[in-house]
């Protein structure tokens, strides 16, 4: 069984910060990690792999830098890890960034392509389900169980009311929820592996094939029109005073907006 | 020079922080409070490859190196001084040895389970009347044909009773004084070998420290380790070795001692404002950094020098001797800036300054390592 | 593609069980305004088997009309069957503008659709404008954790697609006196079209909390330090006639169910009243919350962000001070009575 699991490098936004004073975002110094629904799904082939010996290919698209992100991903386990960059990605709307996974996609073999739910950055849930229309498979999104079966996947399928059970032939793609497994920690040895073992292979625009008007800012239908901070809201008082004080304090600002 | 980590080790680090906080920290309390061995978490140091890190993949380690390995020892101790000594002893006394003085079929069947974690492993050499003076082993090994039959007692046996192997120093020759000594590997379920009391401590108590007894116990004579009166040499060797990972792991107590403190002086509040305002927490800070600082140069050094097969005695002597002064003056002075709350078990820091006595204590005191030292300059 | 052959504005009704969403109907509110600013239809998109009896609702709340695509095959949700249709009406009819709910549903179905007629789809909007010379959908929604904001417009390609998280948009009071047209369009759907198979479906029998419904929450945080003091919050919930919420990171840490997440990457809250209790108040955090009408925080540090949004803060001991509050409020009541 081949395993294509698309991951991507964000920030770690619970550290992000934010300048009380301007209400802009500190970034300096906040780390970069695997997203946490597509570390689910790496944790999720790997498990495929310790079960049936699934062959894992992490994919992502990303500066170089993202090169850290994969060798994490080849230290937990995966086999393979490809780094999908170029200047000429740069700038991509979720529509350019899935043409041009699919097309990455495209010179691979697979079974199954696994994709988090949705980033931690950016929030949309969409590259997933569009790489699925765009390779023209089947896709099952918000996967919170899998099992393997003879002729495919038997799926959980959650809803904010309930789940499906679903099944589904390979080749397909599903995208998962962090609540579906603990990921597991990257082995020691496998450290050493995804440095000194282990390859992450470059492509840039050249190893794939895609029209240059679907990739990039050119090839994103949607624009950044502008980006803003709210801006800090005033603070209230704060008082720092006995636990007795405080609750007056709290009681006398219920009564005021006469919630009591 | 250089001082910057390769790719790997900061890959390590940002590993071992992780495993650290969310699977060994949670416990250190407990750990303490009931003197309880980690059983669970040595299961997961197994699972992730805690226990063979600087041996290579064909005896089943991780194929890392020294530093890797010491590195590891600092960021468990930092949550968990026990757990920190467990991994600590295993590694350094008792796989360590076997694989730089195993023969082929001694490591293929001791080291390769030792460095998956399959087995747990432990070292004997200290005696009721042989502590620092290891010369003066009561413990005997007879050759009977194909055995040897170990006679005595060994205390303070770190992993006692857990460990499923242990290297043993007995004296095969009592005429000899050290070039007596030899070296054995014995199972844990060899007739005739007993676990002795469990000692109750001021620190580590997670940490099991047992009396190890042999009554006629038969010892294989293939499990001599090394040749017969090379024991003592096995046995400074390995704890050459043993001084680095203790000096992690005092590192690693002072680190999460300052750690703790750091939070607490921000959030602590007297005469209206946090500690951290008022200078005598801040030069405090500054000086426990430093030395902390100063002790990993120290300490990452012999790392290096094992690594790279240059002398390290004195480098691993110097790193234990200073790592676990600073490992006591960090704990004592985070005990301090935590004040009453620092003295009770509501504050991690209590543990911490319990833990570090014992880093100026086993593995040779810092009075052995000042013997160590100078031994170098003066010769 | 030239963009003045699409015209009007859709809105892809979700139904469950033949119930209309609620987000769905909070997108009526928000079509019917951009409809009018547009002077074109509002059209809701009601795709389903046997759910004729709920397309009148969707005039009450704001359609003009209502495209109703009844099949067997589309009794449940299934990402292909409903792709398809929607596809086929979008490509036969051409809207401008197409908004759905941000929903497991719609968020399966708009980046499959958008995908496959390719045009852009913004996620998660929380503000929808016309730009007045071009009469582009200016689509703003939170990036980087809910502080900064983006406004994204999709120029060239149309329809223009967006969903949008419920509990964002008001929607309009339902008006039995609206009048609308129901169009009846039929599927070209068979069997073949579906390429998974629903082997069962389970509704959870739960009581599922809506926090995002209640009036007044009261939130946990990390600085709670344990599953057990969360007891303390529900007395004073009970106290105040309101519900417990929590941060990521005490969901994380399972010390209460994900349904009560506030915040980026769980529920979009605006009560009346959020106490914030030992939650330092990261900016996936506020993005959830801030909109509430009154914001009090209690954590043992002054510096936390959270202060910088409340209207009142307290710093304290949160074991301490909260239930002196649950007591002082039953001191109250008690001699009310």
């Amino acid at each position: 069984m081949k395993i294509i699991v698309c991951i991507k490098q964000v920030p770690d936004t619970t550290e992000v910060k934010l300048d009380p004073k301007t209400g802009t975002l500190i970034r300096d110094g906040v780390p970069s990690i695997i997203n946490p629904d597509d570390k689910s799904g790496l944790e999720a082939a790997l498990q495929l792999k310790d079960e049936v010996g699934a062959h894992v290919t992490v994919l992502s698209m990303g500066p170089p830098q993202a090169d850290l992100a994969l060798r994490e991903a080849l230290a937990m386990g995966a086999d393979r890890g490809i780094l999908l960059t170029d200047r000429a990605f740069a700038g991509a709307d979720t529509w350019a960034t899935s043409c041009t996974l699919a097309a990455a996609i495209k010179n691979l073999e697979y079974d199954l392509i696994i994709a988090g739910r949705q980033a931690i950055d950016g929030d949309t849930a969409q590259v997933g389900p569009q790489i699925a229309e765009h390779l023209n498979i089947p896709q099952v999104t918000y996967v919170e169980d899998l099992k393997l079966q003879e002729d495919g996947l038997l799926l959980k399928r959650s809803f904010e009311d309930g789940y499906y059970m679903v099944k589904v032939k390979t080749p397909c793609l599903i995208t998962t929820l962090k609540e579906m497994n603990e990921a597991r920690y990257m082995r020691i040895g496998g450290i050493f592996d995804a440095y000194r073992e282990k390859e992450v292979d470059i492509w840039n625009l050249k190893d794939i094939q895609i029209e240059t008007s679907n990739i990039g800012l050119q090839g994103s239908p949607t624009k950044v029109k502008k980006a803003f901070t709210k801006g800090a809201k005033t603070a209230g008082k704060v008082y720092d005073v006995a636990p007795k004080e405080a609750a007056e304090r709290i009681i006398e600002k219920l009564k005021e907006k006469f919630i009591i | 020079m250089n001082f910057n980590l390769s790719k790997e080790h900061i890959m390590l680090q940002q590993m071992y922080k992780d495993f650290a906080e969310k699977e060994v920290k949670p416990l250190a309390e407990e750990t303490d409070e009931k003197e309880q061995f980690p059983v669970e978490t040595l299961e997961k140091l197994k699972r992730y490859g805690f226990m063979g890190i600087p041996f290579p993949k064909k005896y089943g380690g991780e194929g890392g190196d020294i530093l890797a390995y010491a590195m590891a020892v600092e960021a468990l101790s930092k949550v968990c001084a026990s757990t920190g000594v467990i991994v600590s002893a295993h590694t350094s006394l008792c796989a360590a040895p076997i694989y730089e003085f195993g023969t082929e079929q001694q490591k293929e069947k001791y080291l390769i389970p030792l460095a998956k974690g399959e087995k747990l492993g432990a070292f004997g050499l200290t005696e009721a009347n042989a502590g620092t003076d290891a010369s003066a082993q009561q413990t005997t090994a007879e050759l009977q044909g194909d055995y040897y039959l170990l006679n005595g007692t060994k205390i303070f046996i770190t992993n006692a009773g857990y460990a499923d192997i242990y290297v043993i120093m007995a004296m095969t020759d009592k005429s000899k004084g050290t070039r007596g000594i030899s070296a054995f590997i014995v199972e844990a379920d060899t007739e005739g070998f007993t676990i002795g009391k469990k000692e109750l401590k001021l620190g580590i108590k997670g940490s099991a420290t047992c009396e190890l007894i042999f009554e006629n116990c038969k010892i294989p004579k293939e499990n001599l380790l090394g040749s017969e009166g090379k024991g003592f040499k096995i046995a400074m060797q390995t704890l050459d070795g043993g001084r680095i990972g203790i000096a992690s792991q005092a590192l690693g107590i002072a680190e999460g001692a300052l750690e703790e403190t750091i939070n607490y002086v921000k959030e602590r509040k007297q005469f209206g404002k946090p500690i951290a305002a008022f200078q005598n927490t801040q030069f405090q800070l500054a000086d426990m950094y430093t030395k902390i600082e100063a002790a990993k140069m120290l300490v990452y050094k012999a790392a290096f020098h094992k690594e790279n097969k240059l002398p390290y005695s004195k480098e691993a002597a110097m790193a234990k001797l200073y790592a676990s002064e600073v490992a006591m003056e960090v704990t004592t002075k985070a005990v301090q800036l935590h004040g009453g709350y620092g003295y009770t078990r509501e504050y991690p820091v209590e543990r911490m300054m319990r833990d570090a006595k014992i880093t100026e204590i086993y593995e040779g005191t810092s009075e052995v390592q000042k013997m160590v030292i100078s031994a170098h300059l003066l010769k | 593609m030239n963009n003045k052959d699409y015209k009007g504005i859709w809105v892809f009704a979700e139904q469950r069980d033949g119930e209309i969403q609620k987000v769905s109907l909070e997108l009526l509110g928000k079509g019917r305004e951009l409809a009018d600013i547009l002077k074109t239809k509002l059209t809701a998109v009601l795709l389903g088997n046997d759910v004729k009896k709920v397309a009148n609702e969707l005039i009450y709340y704001g359609a003009d009309e209502v495209i109703l695509v009844e099949d067997k095959l589309l009794n449940l949700y299934v990402t292909e069957p409903y792709t398809k249709v929607m596809t086929e009406i979008i490509e036969e009819k051409k809207p401008e503008i197409i908004l759905l709910g941000a929903t497991a549903i719609g968020r399966d179905l708009a980046p499959r659709v958008s995908a496959r007629i390719h045009t852009g789809l913004t996620a998660d909007c929380t503000s929808l404008e016309i730009e007045e010379e071009t009469n582009n959908l200016l689509m703003t929604r939170p990036a980087f954790g809910g502080n900064l904001l983006a406004t994204i417009i999709c120029p060239d390609h149309r329809p223009q697609m967006s969903t949008v998280r419920p509990g964002v948009m008001i929607k309009l009071e339902r008006d039995e006196k609206r009048g609308g047209e129901i169009v009846e369009y039929s599927s070209k759907l068979t069997p073949e079209d579906f390429n998974v198979e629903i082997i069962e479906v389970v509704k959870e029998t739960k009581e599922k909390i809506k926090i995002e419904e209640a009036e007044i929450l009261v939130s946990g945080g990390r600085g709670m330090g344990n599953k057990e003091n969360f007891s303390i919050l529900e007395e004073l919930a009970k106290e105040l006639g309101g519900v417990v919420s929590a941060s990521r990171a005490v969901v994380d840490a399972g010390w209460i169910e994900r349904d009560r997440q506030v915040g980026q990457t769980g529920k979009t809250v605006r009560p009346n009243l959020y106490i914030a209790c030992g939650i330092s108040g990261a900016i996936q955090h506020l993005a959830g919350m801030e909109e509430s009408d009154l914001i009090i925080a209690v954590n043992k540090n002054a510096s936390a962000p959270i202060f910088e949004i409340a209207d009142l803060g307290i710093v304290g001991d949160i074991n301490k001070v909260i239930p002196a509050v649950t007591e002082e409020i039953r001191q109250i009541k008690g001699q009310e009575k």
